[in-house]
């Protein structure tokens, strides 16, 4: 646990001096609202679109997180670091998860401020809406953990996070969208129709966490 | 130096590793007994720092055999983690954090129990205690060396693993920090050197590995003569 909360606090000190990649987060979100704002010519939005616009702009910006995840360790010698000293791989795992969905909870209060000014969607329940987007945020944290390292010591990193991480994660924005898309009416459909996308976005995040932890020994290696 | 001179701290048999179809290392076989220290030598890309990496644990041979201390690599080296004080070319240093961050970093993840006396004890040691909350990004190269000297010894290894440790330091730091590193009480000390006087002379061993990978000479350190071997370094580069 310790080693956890050092791995943690090291990448949150660093980001907390350097802003390398929440700001970048922020600033793509806006400017991709922007774009759709006048490229859709609408002022409101609902629905699945409203659904997808807001989950697929989390998830580009989520790539420039995980694309800059593993890029200290690489070059500052941290894959030594944890090779050589008795940390777990599954210490790792759960660090870099958690260093990311803390940088999609940041991004994401930022963004949905955002979504609202450009948007003024209806929101049916706020707190719905915000389960599903943590829960889509810790699908991106857990496979943005797992591709991070296997991309960061390939010479394309830049092409391979998008190439790898998209295809994983379309069931959980499929999922997510299932359930944010009548989120954003004026009410909300029975508990019934969205339940199952609901169980679903749980069960991704669990299957990815899982596979992150029985296989992070093999991607941390040479 | 501490160990049992009876026990084999380091031991390759017929060690190879390539690199696609470049020969880093062929057929690598020596011994090193605990409490012994060896340096190695040899020219520009004749795999000395690749054998390093291999006895760290760092990087899988892609033949033979290596055992380091109780552990035979590269399947058990879970075995080794925490108990090798490897220095390479890159330091193993955060540049965003100070050196104290970065001591302190280490420490945590080695469960240093006593670890602000031992980062201000080799602080002193290395002379950075003033620079101490200073950023690593902010070091020149000596400083950054001396800090990552540090690093290395903070948990008390029981073997060294060194590549060229006294680069890009200053002639009073290199006989300082030099002596302190020969000074570690621990099992085996293996440094890789381009300077064959100073090392034969620092150390017990000499292993010298010429431009094709393979062991070119070894034995003590006080039968190698330099000049003899000078040819091993000319027209290396492969």
């Amino acid at each position: 646990m310790s080693t956890y909360r050092a791995l943690v606090a090291k990448d949150l000190r660093v980001e907390l001096r350097t802003w390398q990649s929440v700001p970048a987060m922020a600033l793509l979100a806006v400017g991709t609202f922007v774009l759709f704002r006048f490229g859709l010519d609408r002022t409101e939005l609902e629905g699945t679109l409203a659904a997808g616009i807001l989950l697929v702009t989390t998830l580009f910006a989520g790539l420039l997180a995980v694309n800059r995840l593993f890029v200290p360790e690489r070059e500052e010698g941290g894959f030594e670091t944890m090779r050589l000293a008795p940390v777990p791989a599954a210490a790792v795992f759960l660090a870099k998860a958690t260093v990311l969905f803390v940088y999609l909870a940041i991004f994401g209060a930022i963004t949905l401020a955002a979504f609202a000014f450009f948007f003024t969607p209806d929101i049916a329940s706020l707190p719905l809406l915000l389960l599903v987007i943590l829960l889509f945020n810790a699908a991106i944290s857990v496979t943005g953990a797992f591709v991070s390292p296997i991309a960061t010591n390939s010479r394309s990193r830049d092409l391979l996070v998008p190439i790898l991480l998209i295809p994983l994660l379309v069931p959980a924005i499929v999922a997510a969208a299932q359930v944010a898309g009548p989120v954003f009416n004026p009410s909300l459909p029975a508990f019934s129709s969205y339940s199952g996308w609901l169980i679903a976005a749980v069960l991704y995040d669990f299957v990815f966490a899982a596979l992150g932890l029985a296989l992070y020994d093999f991607l941390l290696d040479d | 130096m501490a160990g049992d001179a009876a026990n084999v701290a380091v031991r390759t048999e017929r060690l190879g590793r390539e690199y696609g179809e470049l020969v880093a290392l062929d057929k690598v076989t020596f011994e090193l007994a605990e409490g012994r220290s060896l340096a190695i030598l040899g020219p520009n890309g004749a795999g000395k720092s690749t054998l390093v990496r291999i006895l760290a644990g760092l990087l899988r041979p892609t033949s033979g055999k290596v055992r380091v201390l109780d552990a035979d690599l590269p399947g058990e080296n879970w075995k080794l983690r925490g108990r090798v004080g490897y220095l390479g070319h890159r330091p193993m240093l955060y540049r965003d954090l100070t050196i104290a961050e970065n001591l302190d970093f280490h420490a945590r993840l080695h469960r240093i129990g006593d670890a602000a006396d031992r980062i201000g004890e080799l602080l002193d040691q290395v002379g950075l205690r003033r620079r101490a909350d200073e950023l690593v990004a902010n070091l020149s190269a000596g400083m950054l060396h001396r800090a990552d000297i540090a690093r290395l010894l903070l948990p008390r290894p029981e073997i060294l693993l060194l590549d060229e440790p006294l680069s890009n330091l200053d002639p009073a730091a290199r006989d300082t920090l030099g002596a302190m590193l020969a000074d570690q009480p621990v099992k085996a000390r293996l440094t890789v050197s381009h300077e064959p006087e100073r090392a034969a002379a620092d150390h017990d061993e000499v292993l010298l590995i010429g431009g094709d990978g393979r062991v070119s000479w070894q034995g003590p350190a006080g039968e190698y003569d330099p000049d003899a071997h000078a040819g091993v370094y000319a027209g290396a580069l492969r």
